[in-house]
Parts: structure tokens; sequence; C-alpha cells
């Protein structure tokens, strides 16, 4: 099949950007120019839409294997392509978890068979994310993951992280850290302050993310070897970063959209779906996520997209469980706060959202160039729209901006040549 | 005579006008309790339910009382704290006692926001009774009936708050509607006992007793769950009740003739001494009668509202 996609503005930071047609054969981009014409190909009209490189989510849960009631590889990748998605790294959360070959080839064989996007596999750092001893990462690695990673918790033993920071040298792997000290954390459901001393509910106190954030700094520092932090969410830890990076320490870190488009006052009213591990900060958080985007302290923007069964979220809040299911409403959420709010260019925030966790992940993408996997996708940022979360490809529901208006909503994902979404519906 | 609202969840966002309402009404209540005649018709073919998932004596009983007294069909049903985890869901409950006709739920529940959940799911007016370390708002209501009865206004007032601050429901109901009625509550605990920036609520923060009992009009010592010293929350008994236990020379600091207050239960020698707590200018068994009175009213006015 042969697609040209006529009249949208090409925002490409690592290639030719501007009013482009993208002309694409073969699963790869086979021309880009100014009024392309070919007279065989399908051609898809982007006049008014913006189209980049397809989106490339460095940290979500698909659930599969093992919870599949709330979320499959096929309606997780559904989802993530109805957000503008054409690659995602899943966490190794699962049940069974990640920690062998065996559930890396399922989970990329099942991906092959039924999903809508490219899957990339984050395997756990240690064996059935027990803190005690290291996963085979070269087997692992060799399989097909991407990356390594304990989240959901932390590798409380500093002196695993130290063993499983210097193994994976070996391999040159990536180790992507939940920063949370659990003893400090302890009994608390949302962020500790003046939200949660008015709500009288746990707080979780700032100071437990920021102690990971220094122990895996100075870990990467003192062994020379790189380390990714996760879903940053407080002024001090982006501030830890920012000057561990100006020492020059091999520490990439993300944050999420609900980092940046949400704060700790959200919480009031006690909706479920606004529970989430980091817990939603204050407005200078919130001001500090985006100081640290455009700064550069933040290299990505990752979704953490967490879906839950409705019946988990539908309890009290200290037992509701935490996560946001985040593929569809990252991209529109982080052009309404980021580029609309003058936070980052265009340019920028295909940086963030696709450029950079390819390149952190050393994946293919992040790029439309001739010969380029055509891994693209469009979106249109001049009609606003109103987040309708019933409207979801995926199972999970539990996303608390629903009603916001925001702009910036993908029209078109093409993963290798193939329109998976198109138009508000899933095409494959 | 009718509140403006379905439920109480707590005194955070209530009116002053509402609390006055509430406290108007539970005079007349606290008159039909002392004149002896105990059985009134207001509740009459009312259904009220309390629905416990933490152990309570007090609580329980002074609602189940206030439901009899005005003839309303009471019920109670006691889930035990492990059945939040394991049992039905708690709207899954909250429907099945809508479902039987009932017209109010009082909930305790040992976690924050609990009956804000139910209150959205169930049709039955739904009355915190205590709900984890967030809010106590009837407790609140009967301490500041029982301040108003000794001062006839609560503006203005120094109400010293002494002790486990932050686990105490108590506290952040009083401390809510003393705010709202012009009144300044004045903490004093160990500081492990104090949540995060709750001085941005608008009241003062000692560190040492005497200066936050000083001058006070009301002086409430708040019930120190031991097993907190496990928790590493402070060292021990003997240290906490020497820096922070209210005794005799501590009350001589207050306002002459200020009353004493404890929301029950009290471990006598640890938050106050006995001597204190039975004193002339102690109120603590008056608070229990006030607290019916109060309960009496509260149920009386949102069942008018539910006649509309």
């Amino acid at each position: 099949m042969k697609y040209l996609l006529k009249n949208g503005r090409v925002v490409n930071p690592g290639g030719e950007s501007g009013m482009l047609d993208i002309l694409v054969e073969n699963g790869v981009v086979a021309g880009m120019g100014e009024a392309l014409f070919a007279a065989d190909a399908e051609v898809i009209d982007l006049s008014g839409c913006l189209v980049m490189p397809g989106l490339v989510d460095m940290h979500c849960h698909l659930r599969e294997p093992g919870y599949e009631y709330k979320e499959s590889i096929y309606t997780g990748t559904r989802a993530a392509a109805a957000g503008g998605f054409t690659a995602v790294a899943c966490m190794p959360n699962t049940n069974p978890v990640c920690d062998s070959e065996a559930v890396v080839r399922y989970i990329l064989d099942k991906a092959a068979a039924q999903g809508a996007v490219k899957v990339y596999p984050i395997a756990s750092i240690t064996k059935g994310l027990k803190g005690e001893e290291l996963s085979e990462m070269g087997f692992l690695q060799r399989a097909g993951a991407v990356a390594f990673s304990d989240d959901g918790k932390p590798v409380e033993n500093p002196r695993m992280m130290r063993l499983g920071l210097q193994y994976a040298k070996n391999f040159d792997a990536l180790l992507i850290s939940h920063c949370e000290d659990k003893a400090l954390a302890a009994g608390g459901v949302m962020n500790e302050g003046i939200m949660s001393t008015k709500l009288g509910l746990g707080g979780i106190s700032r100071v437990s993310e920021e102690l990971m954030v220094a122990r895996e700094i100075l870990l990467a520092e003192a062994l020379k070897t790189r380390v990714h932090i996760a879903h940053v969410s407080t002024r001090g830890s982006a501030e830890l970063i920012r000057q561990a990076k100006a020492r020059g320490v091999a520490v990439t870190a993300e944050t999420c959209p609900h980092y940046f488009a949400a704060t700790e006052e959200m919480v009031d009213g006690y909706d479920a779906n606004t529970k989430v591990n980091p817990p939603l900060r204050t407005q200078d958080d919130r001001q500090a996520m985006l100081e640290a985007l455009a700064d550069g302290t933040l290299d990505a923007i990752a979704t953490d997209h967490a879906p839950h069964h409705a019946d988990e979220k539908l309890v009290e809040y200290n037992l509701a469980a935490s996560g946001i299911s985040g593929f569809e409403t990252a991209f529109a959420l982080s052009y309404t706060v980021l580029v609309k709010g003058g936070v980052l260019t265009q340019d920028e925030l295909v940086r963030k959202m696709s450029v950079a966790p390819a390149q952190i992940l050393r994946r293919e993408g992040g790029v439309l160039a001739v010969g380029a996997p055509a891994d693209i996708m469009a979106a249109n940022v001049t009609e606003p729209y109103e987040i309708d979360v019933s409207h979801f490809q995926s199972k999970g529901k539990n996303n608390p901006f629903g009603g916001m208006t925001v702009c910036g909503r993908p029209v078109l994902t093409m993963v290798s040549g193939k329109t998976v979404w198109k138009n508000g519906e899933i095409v494959i | 005579m009718a509140l403006k609202r379905k439920d109480l969840l707590g005194l955070r966002g209530v009116s002053r006008e509402e609390i006055e309402e509430i406290l108007t009404t539970a005079r007349q209540m606290k008159e039909f309790l002392t004149k002896n005649q105990k059985k009134t018709p207001h509740l009459q073919g009312k259904s009220i339910v309390t629905l416990f998932y933490e152990n309570s004596t007090r609580t329980r009983m002074s609602f189940e009382l206030a439901s009899k007294y005005m003839s309303a069909a009471a019920a109670n049903i006691s889930a035990s704290a492990s059945s939040v985890q394991k049992g039905e869901t708690l709207i899954d409950t909250g429907c099945t006692l809508d479902q039987m006709g009932t017209d109010v739920i009082i909930i305790r529940h040992p976690m924050g926001g609990a009956p804000h959940l139910l209150a959205k799911n169930v049709r039955a007016s739904v009355i915190n009774a205590g709900d984890g370390m967030n809010e106590h708002p009837t407790q609140a209501l009967l301490d500041m009936f029982t301040m108003q009865e000794r001062y006839g206004s609560l503006e203005g007032l120094k109400v010293a708050i002494v002790g486990d601050v932050a686990h105490s429901r108590v506290a952040r109901s009083n401390i809510w509607g003393l705010t709202t009625m012009g009144a300044t509550p004045v903490l004093a605990a160990p500081e492990t006992f104090i949540p995060m920036d709750m001085a941005e609520l608008g009241v003062q923060i000692n560190h040492d007793v005497d200066s936050a009992v000083k001058d006070a009009d009301v002086v409430m010592g708040l019930r120190m769950q031991l097993e907190r010293q496990q928790a590493g929350l402070f060292p021990s008994v003997r240290e906490y009740s020497e820096f922070f236990g209210l005794d005799d020379r501590r009350l001589a600091l207050a306002k002459p003739g200020a009353i004493i207050m404890h929301p029950g239960p009290m471990n006598r020698g640890v938050e106050m001494t006995s001597a204190l707590a039975d004193c002339d200018q102690s109120r603590i068994r008056e608070q229990v009668t006030n607290g019916v009175a109060v309960r009496m009213a509260l149920l009386f006015m949102l069942t008018r509202r539910n006649l509309g």
C-alpha cells in the first residue's frame, strides 16, 4: 500500500520540517517534498494538521500477561495508537514478572500478532521485582528487552541497585529507576502538604522521591555509567538532575503529563482517579516541571500509562489502585500545557515525546527521513475538544482529565507504513 | 430548621449560618433530653442505620439513642476493619441499605474520604461519624455546643488543642468549625504530631503547651494512641505527659474559669491528670450529653430535608 500524506505541516526536529508532503511505500518513507504526486497512492489530506515522527512512550503498563482485565497488549496498543504513539516500552510488573526470556518472547509474539504499535518490553532489574537477585540481563536483552526496571517499586537496597548498574555495563543496558523511599512514603496516598492536611489523607513526602533520585545519581556517577529516572514529579528531583547533568553525570529523566498538567488540588473530592504514584504534587512542583522541560533537565515525556479496572478505583482512596490511563490524553495535554502555554516549541515537544525516548532506548524512530520506517503521527492542533474518557480505546478509563478542553487530537497514526488510527477510529 | 444539604461529611465548607442553626436546634433537643421526655415523634417513620467499620461505643450509642429518642427505626451494622478490604465494597453496602429504605446512613470508617464516596453513590443522607484522620464533624459540633453553653458565643475564643493533631479527626473538624465561627484554635503537640503546613489553616501552633494554654478559654486534650510510640512518633509516655500532658499547673495559665474538654475515651494520666479531668471546670461528662442533643438535631434537620 502506498500513501501520500498531503498538506500537513511537518514538525521533525531530526530532519526536514515545513509544509511537506510525505510519500510512504513499503513501510518506509519513500519521499518528502513540496507538492509531491504519486498517481497510485492513497492520498491522506492532513490540511491544518501537524505531522510528526510517531510518538515513542518509554514508560507504560500494558498489563499482559496476568492482568488482562485491566488492559491487554491488544487494547493497550490500540490505546497507544489512538494517542499517536507508534512504539511503547512496557514495564515488567506483570504476572509473571517480565524477568525471563519466556515472558519477553510472549510479549513480543503477542505484540506481533495482535499489537497495533511496536512494543518494547522492559525487563526487571531483579528477579520477581523482589530486589534480591539480579535478573539475567544478558539473556533478557538478547531476547528483546530494551531496558531494565523494577518500576512500580524501587530497588530498595542500595547495594542491589549498585550491582544492577554495574552488571548492566557489560551489556550496555539501561536501568530505569522508580525513585521512592518506601519507608519514608509509608502510609501515604497523596502528596504530603497542605492538601493532605486538609483532606486528612496520609501524605507522601517529596523527600522519599528525592532521596532515591540522589542515590541513583551518585551511584551512576561513581560507577561511570548511565541511569534513567522515571516519572520525576518534584522541584527537588529536577534540581538534583539539573546539577548532575551540569557535572557530566549520564543521567536522563522523564516526567509525565499529569505532573505538569495537574496538581494535588485535584485530589479534593477524593476521586481515586487522581491517585497515582508518585502523587500529584503542588503548583510549585508543576512549575518546576515546566522549567525542567524547557531547560532540558527533563529529556522525555512518558505516559506511565497505568490502566486499572473501574472496580479498583471505585473504592476508598486508600484502597484504590495507583495510576492513570494516560496514552489517549498525553499528546493533547502536553500540546495544550506546553506548546500553547509557551513552554516548549512544537519542535521541542516532538523531541520530548519522540526523538529523545527513541534515543534513550536506542531504538529506531524519532525522525522522518527517506528510508526511515514510516512511523508517523498527525494531530489536529487547531480545534479544541473535550476529553471524554468513555471513548478511550484503553480498557482503563481511569483518567482524571475527563471534561477538560484541550488541543492536539491525534488524527492519524501510521506504524511501519500501515495506517492504524485514522479520524478517531482504529483501522486495522 | 432544615439543612440545605443531603449529607454532613465534614465541617470543611460548612457555613457559619448552618453551624449556628444546628447548634440552635441542638439546644431545643437538649431540653427534651433533660426534661426526661425522651420520646419525640421527630423521626417517626424514618430509618437510620449506623455503619461502623471501626470499634466505637460512645459515638455509636449516641447516634443510636438519638435516633430512638426521636422514634426512628434504628439498626446497626458492625463491619470489622478487615472486611473493608475483603468484603463487599462500600458502594455495594450503601446501595443495599438504600434498597432497604434507609433514610440516613451514619458511617465510621478507618479511611479518609470513605463517607464522601458513599454519599456520592447512595440516595440516603450520609453522616460522617469519623473517617480515618480526616473529620468527625458531630464531635466538633458537640464541642462547639459545649463551648457555646459556657460562653454564649464562639467569636474570639482561644481554644487550646493539645495532643496528637496529625491523626485526629476531632482536631481537624474542630479547626474547620472553630475558624468558621471566629474562634482561634491554638495547637500544641510534639512536632511529629503536627501535620504538614497546618498553620495555613488559620491556626496557631506552639511547641510548648504552656504558651498554648496561656489565656485560653477552652483547653481540649486529644486522645493519645499509645501505639504511636511503637510507630516511633514519641519516645515514651513518661516524656509525653511531662512535656505535653495537661495538669493543674498548666490549667492555671488559662483564663480563670476556662473549661476543660476531651473527646474521649481518655487515657487518664497521659494526656491529662485525673484531677483535671474530674475538676469543676471539666465539661467532659457534659460533652457526652451534648453529643446526643447535637446528633438529634442533625438527624432531624437532615431528614426534614428529605421530606422536601
